[in-house]
């Protein structure tokens, strides 16, 4: 090593601006090509996939996963994992079904009302795992049944039909193809990414993630920031009940089980790593992508339900395999 | 028995190892039958690569080893270990979460078809305890529960109770009470009168005086001597160790009373107040002055890390005060970034562990500790501004690399100093705290730093710096202060340092007997 970098000392000069941008879009361009080459199998094996209405019905079926991993990419930055994204999502359906159907509620009053419940499920969480120090993974088991339960005692385990006051944010607008929800969702992708690329919070997230000790003995209090990344998974959780909740035009206590495993799919596709310190809220998105026209082409082409299953792991796994081989790769160049 | 005409047990013949560098040259040793031979030396003299080489935990690179007059090179621990040659190491390799009896037995659990069986094995266990008289404790506590004393006990024991011709133990007593100790003592006793011979490591001058027959002093991984016990006294042990002329120690302490008045005329920057903190630092006061240089020698396990640590906030001192710019007010800091805020900034040992993201670029690591000089309203990191800041200090560091986007774990260790070094400049601080500023560095790398230290003292700064490298100490500093057995035991200044007045007082908490039972006793207590 001593000798690599005393070959290369003499000489000062920056890579150009140009390489940098280049860098920058490779890091994306592995992802691109997957969703490409899928989108390319299934388009040559059914002759439907390539139409308006499934790319349609595809960006109109994401808005909450997509949110909810935003969030989890942050989670898992910090060197967490959130497992009550899902029941989360629940609670904040269900209180926007009893808020709207049983008392009337209008829509502008309910969703601060349920944004502020799942951000207080983030808090305790975030509280709970950062001041006692208890893995969040079973602080998040803990919330993942508390939360459910609470959906289910909310609605007396009913699903409760709230009907067009709603339904506006799921359908897409008139000529535009996309629902207000997908463009609340991509809003969220691209200020995640800002977020965590340019500011001090995603900067101090990333430290975090990377080497805790180091941070703390840099004199930096990183309890507050990690408290917070807990809290945003919340809202995020609510934001995406309000998505789900709209697209079904009902309420549903039962929603989103199982929406956790997803949402950590979509981030480690993304080449998001479980140990923190490393991950992307766009390659996010594209693991997000990734998962749903998968599933959407399975269907088309016929695929029974289990054939899916076992597709869909399969691609998970491969796409670690990738990304790992890739970053082997990168170091030893 | 008499040693001289005794049996040779185990004679090494020019071992050496090299790992980056030379670390043991030409050693030859003989250990006789029923002896207990001391290896002394200072820090990195190559006394523990030396046991291990022994044991069987590492090979030399050449040189061969002679055990009962045939041919030994063993290939692992396990090998050593059957034919009767047993370590006990510094640190404790207890496993917490198993039982006292299945730590004692772990390498021969009594089992059939890979059963354990149970009752055998507490047969066996309570015999063991019942032989060493250690019967107090009992065999199905978890080992983690027992004190680090207790530990240590039955660490021996096992490889104690194995058969036994060479037993090699490295600082068997530091972490022993009194009552402790004793006892091993009779357990040695009694394994020197089976024809045992034994290796014992130790900083503790009056435990190599009392119990063994012979001492081999070991400097910079070279072979001073060996010496007939009676033929040595505590001062001349410790010239052979440091290779100086042996002067007086008392002297000195006139000396470092003279300086204290000379350094209140300026002003101060640091004022330590009988700083304690778990039971390796225990009272320490010093004071640091604008543009000084103060340096914090001694053994390593003296408490000079944790007594940064306790200035710091890493850990909380329990009693004592810290203040800052010759003003009144008294601190003990709760957290670094306390500390941080208050003007201080800490360069930690490892810098792997706690002074790097080691993934993550350059410009990330080095502007750290200062990004909230870099964002703007509402959190934005105005990344031109921290690029600009960082080529600064690229420049001014001299930080080899080829752009600052690249990670810091493809540096050499010496620029991932830097690295660490630059992250507190562009923060800025009075007082910067160095432990170990160099250590496993290049020659090039260090210079720069040291050049560094000169410039922030002319810009008014204090610097303490902990280091196990007297000669570093001694370019770059203004006093020394030695610390032992976790108390500051003196300080010098330019004109009256020398290695030997310094290894001599870093050696002087260990040989005070009353001094060394409240430790115990301590360390005994908080366990």
């Amino acid at each position: 090593m001593e000798r690599r970098d005393s070959k290369i000392t003499t000489h000062l000069q920056e890579p150009s601006r140009g390489a940098h941008m280049l860098r920058s879009l490779l890091q994306y361009a592995a992802m691109v090509g997957v969703l490409l080459g899928l989108v390319l199998i299934f388009s040559l094996m059914s002759n439907n996939f390539l139409s308006m209405t499934t790319l349609t019905s595809i960006a109109n079926s994401i808005p909450d996963l997509t949110v909810i991993a935003v969030g989890m990419t942050f989670i898992l930055i910090i060197g967490g994992i959130d497992l009550s994204v899902g029941s989360m999502l629940a609670v904040s359906s269900a209180l926007l079904g009893v808020l709207m159907a049983d008392h009337g509620w209008s829509l502008s009053a309910a969703v601060p009302c349920c944004l502020l419940a799942t951000a207080f499920c983030g808090l305790f969480n975030g509280l709970i795992s950062v001041k006692a120090g208890i893995p969040s993974f079973i602080v998040t088991l803990g919330m993942l049944e508390i939360a459910r339960g609470v959906a289910y005692l909310m609605t007396d385990s009913q699903t409760k039909y709230i009907g067009s006051s709603v339904e506006w944010i799921g359908t897409p607008i008139q000529g535009m193809f996309l629902s207000p929800s997908f463009i609340v969702a991509i809003v969220v992708v691209i200020a995640g990414q800002f977020v965590l690329s340019r500011t001090l919070f995603g900067r101090y997230c990333m430290a975090i993630g990377t080497n805790a000790e180091a941070v703390r003995m840099s004199g930096i209090r990183s309890a507050p920031y990690s408290i917070a990344v807990f809290v945003i998974s919340g809202v995020m959780c609510g934001l995406a009940g309000i998505m789900q909740t709209s697209r079904l035009s009902t309420a549903d206590p039962n929603a989103a089980v199982g929406l956790e495993l997803a949402a950590i799919a979509a981030c480690v596709i993304g080449g998001t790593s479980l140990m923190g310190g490393r991950g992307s809220v766009i390659n996010t998105f594209f693991g997000v992508l990734i998962i749903a026209v998968l599933q959407s082409g399975l269907a088309q082409i016929g695929a029974s339900d289990p054939t899916k299953r076992v597709i869909t792991g399969s691609v998970i796994i491969i796409a670690v395999l990738l990304d790992a081989v890739r970053q082997r790769w990168g170091r030893n160049r | 028995m008499n040693l001289s005409t005794a049996p040779v047990r185990l004679s090494l013949k020019g071992i050496s190892k090299d790992y980056a560098v030379r670390v043991l040259d030409g050693i030859d040793l003989d250990l006789r039958a029923g002896e207990i031979h001391a290896l002394l030396g200072a820090n990195g003299a190559g006394k523990s690569t030396l046991c291990k080489i022994i044991a069987g935990l590492t090979s030399a690179t050449t040189g061969e080893m002679y055990f009962n007059q045939t041919l030994y090179s063993p290939d692992g621990k396990q090998q050593a270990e059957k034919l009767g040659i047993q370590i006990v190491q510094q640190e404790l390799n207890l496993i917490p979460t198993l039982s006292v009896a299945e730590n004692l037995f772990l390498t021969q659990l009594p089992r059939r078809w890979g059963i354990i069986n149970r009752r055998k094995l507490r047969h066996l266990a309570e015999k063991v305890l019942l032989r060493f008289r250690l019967d107090e404790l009992n065999i199905d506590q978890e080992a983690g529960s027992l004190g680090v004393g207790q530990q240590q006990m039955i660490e021996i024991a096992a490889s104690l109770n194995r058969q036994c011709q060479v037993l090699i133990l490295d600082e068997p007593t530091a972490a022993l009470s009194g009552t402790e100790t004793e006892q091993l003592f009779s357990w040695l006793e009694e394994l020197r009168g089976q024809g045992a011979g034994i290796i014992y490591v130790s900083h503790r001058l009056d435990e190599i005086k009392r119990l063994a027959d012979r001492a081999t002093v070991l400097r910079d991984g070279r072979k001073v001597g060996t010496y007939d016990l009676g033929e040595l006294t505590t001062e001349n042990m410790v010239c052979l160790m440091t290779g100086e002329e042996r002067s007086s120690l008392a002297e000195s302490r006139d000396h470092s009373q003279k300086s204290k008045e000379q350094q209140t005329r300026e002003q101060t920057v640091l004022r330590v107040d009988s700083l304690c903190c778990g039971s390796l630092v225990r009272k320490v006061s010093f004071s640091v002055r604008a543009g000084e240089c103060f340096g914090i020698a001694g053994l390593i396990g003296s408490g000079r890390t944790e007594l940064l640590r306790a200035i710091f906030g890493a850990d909380r001192a329990h009693a004592g005060s810290i203040s800052l710019k010759n003003s009144e007010r008294r601190f003990r800091f709760k957290s670094p970034s306390e500390a941080v805020r208050h003007g201080l900034a800490m360069v930690t040992e490892d810098r792997k562990k706690s002074g790097l993201l080691l993934p993550q670029s350059i410009r990330v690591n080095s502007s750290l500790c200062s990004l909230d000089k870099f964002t703007r309203f509402p959190g934005l990191i105005d990344r031109k501004q921290e690029k600009a800041e960082t080529q600064r200090m690229r420049q001014e560091l001299d930080l080899r690399c080829h752009d600052i986007e690249q990670p810091v774990e493809t540096l050499s260790g010496g620029n991932q100093q830097k690295v660490v070094v630059a992250k507190w400049l562009l923060h800025g601080a009075d007082v910067f705290l160095f432990d170990e500023p160099t250590r496993g560095i290049d020659v090039a790398a260090r210079e720069k730093i040291h050049r560094l230290f000169k410039s922030l003292t002319d810009q008014k700064k204090g610097i303490v710096i902990v280091s196990s490298d007297l000669d570093e100490l001694f370019e770059t500093c203004d006093r020394i202060a030695v610390m032992s057995a976790g108390k500051l035991v003196a300080t010098f200044s330019k004109e009256e340092w020398s290695t030997d007045l310094i290894m001599q007082a870093a050696f002087s908490g260990y040989m005070e007997p009353q001094n060394r039972q409240q430790a115990r006793q301590e360390t005994a207590r908080r366990n």
